[in-house]
């Protein structure tokens, strides 16, 4: 039995310690925000945070998380009010959509750690979630539109 | 009857045969130890290695040392920055199959103060900046040789993962060479003899 907390949810599950965090989460716990794209830590479809930094857990072995906060896409604010998700919706942000809870989990990373990242601070930051649509200019403006929302009005 | 000038140059070439035997017991010791340092030198020259001891603000990956794909950059701590650190990806172990991230515990490189760049440098700056307090981690002799034989993250050289050769000498060896140069004195290579191990791209 593994116990880690999933979405500030406590959670225990009996499987392989070797099960990559990914697989434990869409199928054991159904939280299917989080998307398979590469499973070789290639694309950042993956991405949730473990303790607060970004993690691929198509890689990451679910042993990796135990004792541990996992927060994934869902656990990012109840009602979608996270400044990243405001922008993302005012912005219009995705195309097809499959690399964007990833692209938000790295930027939410990105803006605890920069509140206010320049073009440089969000291409390193994203760079290692790719977009098949090509919408990085759109998630370009949407990063600096999140840090304007947080200046103003805080994180929520 | 001993004469009193007899009896000093009696001591004079005593002592002219000790300090000489000192000094080649000496010169043989530093050049013993030397010369150990120029056996480590293939390892130290591996990209296993140089892939994180490279010039530029970036890891390397692969025997080609190409730029760290997803331009991975250093960060302050040697450690990637804000969502892209090296744990966003590296376990502490290595993941099976092609292509798959390789890992260590604590995988990282040197922090942005102490780079400890090694590309470019003749076996002679190298061996300087290895016992550099300032440069190494304040590390001292003991520790450069902890640092070379213990942690996981250097042992991986040996057990780098699919794809990947590990670096050209058995581990007891290394670690052999690695004292015996320590223990001689951590002599350098002299500052003439050394070519330069090219800067990679
Ligand atoms: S699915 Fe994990 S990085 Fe691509
Ligand atoms: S929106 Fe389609 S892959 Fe990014």
């Amino acid at each position: 039995m593994i116990s880690f907390s999933v979405n500030k949810r406590p959670v225990k599950v009996d499987v392989d310690p070797s099960t990559p965090l990914l697989w434990v989460l869409r199928e054991n716990l159904e939280l299917t925000g989080t998307k398979y794209g590469c499973g070789m830590a290639q694309c950042g479809a993956c991405t949730v945070h473990i303790n607060g930094q970004a993690v691929r857990s198509c890689v990451a072995p679910v042993s990796r998380a135990a004792g541990k906060e996992i927060t994934t896409i869902e656990g990012l604010s109840p009602d979608l009010s996270h400044p990243l998700q405001r922008a993302w919706l005012e912005i219009d942000v995705p195309q097809c959509g499959y690399c964007q809870s990833g692209q938000i989990m790295s930027a939410a990373v990105l803006l605890n750690e920069i509140p206010n990242p320049t073009d440089d601070d969000i291409d390193q930051a994203l760079t290692g979630n790719i977009c098949r649509c090509g919408t990085y200019p759109r998630i370009r403006r949407a990063v600096h539109r999140a840090a304007e929302m947080m200046a103003k009005g805080g994180a929520r | 009857m001993i004469r009193y000038r007899d009896v000093l140059r009696s001591i004079f070439s005593i002592l002219l045969c000790v300090v000489s035997c000192l000094v080649s017991a000496n010169g043989q010791r530093n050049a013993a130890s030397a010369a150990a340092f120029e056996a480590m030198l293939p390892v130290l020259h591996h990209p296993r290695c140089m892939n994180c001891h490279s010039a530029g603000d970036f890891p390397r990956q692969g025997d080609d040392s190409h730029p760290h794909a997803m331009n991975v950059r250093r960060g302050p701590e040697g450690r990637g920055v804000t969502s892209q650190k090296c744990s966003t990806c590296h376990q502490d172990h290595n993941l099976a199959g092609l292509h798959m991230p390789p890992g260590a515990p604590d995988w990282q490189m040197p922090p942005r103060n102490t780079p400890m760049i090694w590309a470019g440098l003749t076996d002679n700056q190298l061996c300087e900046l290895l016992k550099e307090p300032k440069q190494n981690g304040h590390r001292n002799i003991d520790q450069i040789v902890e640092h070379m034989t213990t942690p996981k993250l250097v042992l991986w050289g040996w057990n780098p993962g699919e794809g990947r050769t590990p670096v050209p000498m058995s581990q007891a060896d290394f670690a052999a060479k690695v004292k015996e140069w320590a223990v001689g004195g951590a002599v350098c290579p002299a500052a003439s003899s050394s070519a330069s191990h090219a800067a990679t791209q």
